[in-house]
């Protein structure tokens, strides 16, 4: 029995559902793309729309290029008779934070969670450039491929690693990709040359649209719903200073902070599944979150291997739970990033009961 | 597994902007940092003292930053700390304090700053909402063209004069003149002047409207503990809740939402509410659009279906009548849209808390914050007292 005295209700990830995420998506409008991710995940429990007791969803306008771009998919889940129901714009994995809290709160036994994002209409390398400080930074157009490669070559200037092992990454990433049916990229996908030095093409996530969706549920109703549970053992999120200068880029003290909140450092982890959209923050997140060779990361070859923004964060989640529904993990740690070079850290535990 | 409930939530920090058209003089980091600042001077406590920070803002394109939270962190003091981002639409302001009051709630933090934001001035609204997108009814010119034609219809079934709407107006325009942080302070206003002024979208004329604010709003929710430290009387939470419901779709009622009917009932629930007329001595409600007041009275349980413009009409709602709606100006007077329902949400808190100054409902015991969004599709409500909640 996993320890989640932690806090007042066990809540676990009960199921999980994600589209194919591809290149682009012309023939898809938004709720064409998450409504077929809804009923999956639904159709897993058994539950219907109007059974949830809280839904969450997490996605960004900038992305859809326009406001309130979310009052749409909710259109796609239904809400009616009317839903108790909130949205973050954010990744999904805090969407998944906001409706975790709601069930502890006991106002709610089930939540309903999912993310979103398309960014194939416009170029996404320009559209993050638009989270930068509006006076002094955003003006000058530094796009997020640029920003990675400045906590890459930091990273090799301290000795943390180098470009081969930067390449040994992208290519282990999407080696194990090759078992994930929905993933963008996978295989031998070559190296390529520079996008922005040190960072070649492989090092890079690939650009494409995809949805996810998570169902959560609390103590007998979640194994009622799924055979083995995997069970939010501990969650936190941290943020930090969002100025580049004034952070160590080699270093990630959000995530171990939010790691240590989650209790992630009391137990042995056999599964990681990292938010890296770049090879070189695997390195960062690894020495954060303290983890060794024994530790299988990204086993569904993580954000280098299928990167929709707003729910790659929440991929990383159910990708963990669904190791654990299917026996191939006992304690694994899912991590979900936001804002330029790992700015934003959310990291779960998530275990399965011990047969 | 623990079923200790849940812990009861108090509001022991309240801070607004003075809001103005344009705010030249602050950046959007530094509009935030003075909302907050005054939600910690008026709890008495510091930065340090804070566990989380829950922001809340209307869509990006209003300032055109993406995710401004990012941006935001060192200015609130959120650095090693969880910092949430509420998007909800309108109804954002009262969702953001929602989510913050349900992680005291949980016991998930025990002290957490919530605020809301807009500062329009950086951007064009109607712009911001007029975008066209493919295979969707069009916005028209911005929020007043999608809300008229709901309006025309209200006044068609209940068969309001048209008179109503400037009442509304001139109550909330008068009422503003006593609140120092409101955007509108017309001294010089009057009824006929409100009647008289230009008509933007039929019935809906340019004094009914509300106006495009820069102003944030900060509160600091706590548990038990905290509000036992407080240096002066906390509000407390005894109802919160949040629906939604489609956007479009052939069954909705425009005029008075379901999702709006649940969400009161369910805030009435919880707070042993039976009779909200006789027993909420207070309401700042969400009324961009003045003819939104008679609407939002009938939705809200304040009045039986087609008799909400009779309250407005015979005074019930006025600063001195017997169920104040708005007293602090409301959104008619201070639109910062993000921040619109914190606000409602705030000043709901001062009236329980007996701060509220010039614009004070004397005793008020029991007060609620209400705002809506979307397309009159997302509603967040709660209903604070000057007492804990009993159980």
């Amino acid at each position: 029995m996993p320890d989640t005295t932690r806090h007042a209700r066990e809540v676990a990830v009960v199921a999980f559902a994600q589209s194919d995420h591809r290149r682009r998506t012309d023939e898809l409008s938004e709720v064409e793309m998450v409504m077929p991710v809804l009923h999956q995940v639904l159709a897993q429990t058994g539950l219907k729309a109007g059974e949830i007791g809280f839904t969450c969803s997490g996605s960004s306008d900038y992305l859809a290029g326009r406001a309130f771009s979310f009052t749409m998919t909710l259109d796609g889940v239904g809400a009616w008779p009317p839903i108790s129901e909130s949205h973050v714009e954010m990744d999904g994995a805090w969407a998944l934070y906001e409706a975790w809290v709601k069930i502890q709160t006991g106002e709610a036994d089930t939540a309903l969670v999912y993310s979103y994002g398309k960014s194939s209409p416009g170029s996404v390398r320009d559209v993050l450039t638009r989270q930068l400080d509006p006076y002094y930074v955003a003006p000058l157009w530094p796009d997020s491929v640029a920003l990675a490669a400045l906590q890459a070559q930091a990273l090799i200037d301290s000795g943390e690693t180098d470009e081969a092992a930067l390449a040994e990454i992208g290519a282990r990433n999407r080696a194990s990709a090759s078992s994930n049916p929905y993933a963008q990229l996978s295989g031998a996908v070559p190296q390529g040359d520079y996008q922005v030095a040190p960072l070649r093409t492989g090092d890079c996530p690939p650009i494409g649209d995809g949805a996810a969706a998570v169902i959560l549920a609390a103590g007998d109703v979640a194994r009622r719903l799924c055979e083995r549970p995997a069970w939010i053992t501990g969650i936190d999120h941290r943020i930090e200073a969002h100025s580049l200068g004034l952070r160590d880029l080699t270093d990630s003290p959000s995530t171990r902070i939010a790691a240590e909140h989650a209790g992630v450092f009391e137990g042995p982890v056999d599964t990681a599944e990292l938010h890296a959209p770049f090879s070189s923050q695997e390195v960062v997140l690894r020495k954060a979150l303290g983890l060794d060779g024994s530790v299988s990361v990204n086993p569904s070859g993580g954000a280098l291997a299928a990167n929709p923004v707003m729910a790659a964060g929440l991929i990383r989640i159910g990708e963990a739970a669904a190791r654990i529904h299917r026996g191939e993990s006992d304690r694994a740690v899912a991590h979900a990033t936001s804002g330029p070079c790992l700015q934003q850290n959310l990291v779960a535990v998530l275990e399965g009961d011990r047969a | 597994m623990s079923t200790t409930g849940k812990e009861p939530v108090a509001i022991v920090g309240i801070g607004q902007t003075k809001h103005v058209a344009a705010r030249h003089d602050v950046s959007i980091a530094g509009l935030v940092r003075e909302a907050a600042a005054r939600a910690l001077a008026d709890a008495e406590l510091t930065w340090a003292d804070i566990d989380a920070v829950v922001i809340g803002k209307a869509p990006d394109f209003f300032e055109g930053v993406m995710m401004p939270e990012l941006y935001l962190a060192d200015a609130l003091g959120a650095v090693g700390k969880p910092m949430l981002r509420v998007h909800t639409a309108g109804s954002v302001g009262g969702s953001t304090a929602l989510v913050a009051s349900n992680l005291v709630a949980a016991r998930v933090h025990r002290t957490v700053l919530t605020l809301a934001f807009e500062k329009q001035s950086e951007s064009n609204a109607m712009w911001g909402l007029s975008l066209p997108v493919p295979f969707q009814q069009p916005l028209l010119a911005g929020a007043g063209g999608f809300f008229a034609p709901h309006v025309r219809a209200y006044m068609r079934r209940t068969g309001a004069p048209d008179t109503v709407g400037s009442l509304v107006a001139y109550k909330d325009r008068r009422n503003a003149l006593k609140n120092p942080y409101a955007h509108l302070h017309e001294h010089d206003i009057t009824l006929e002047k409100v009647q008289a002024s230009p008509m933007l979208w039929d019935p809906i004329r340019y004094s009914e409207t509300c106006p495009s604010s820069d102003g944030a709003c900060a509160m600091i929710l706590t548990d038990r503990a905290g509000a036992a430290r407080s240096p002066k009387p906390p509000a407390w939470v005894h109802g919160g809740a949040m629906r939604s419901e489609p956007t479009l779709f052939a069954g909705k009622d425009f005029v008075s939402p379901q999702a709006g009917k649940d969400c009161a009932a369910d805030v009435y629930r919880q707070a042993g509410i039976t009779d909200p007329r006789r027993e909420i001595d207070a309401v700042e409600m969400y009324v961009p659009f003045s003819w939104y007041e008679p609407m939002w009275l009938e939705n809200l349980g304040f009045a039986e279906e087609g008799e909400g413009w009779k309250l407005t009409e015979a005074g019930v709602t006025e600063l001195d009548g017997d169920l104040p709606v708005n007293p602090s100006g409301g959104v008619l007077s201070t639109n910062p849209i993000g921040a619109s329902g914190m606000i409602r949400f705030a000043e709901a808190a001062l009236q329980v808390r007996g701060q509220a100054g010039e614009h004070q409902v004397p005793d008020a015991r029991r007060a609620m914050g209400h705002a809506y969004g979307g397309g009159a599709q997302f509603f967040s409500m709660w209903l604070v007292g000057a007492e804990p909640p009993a159980s």
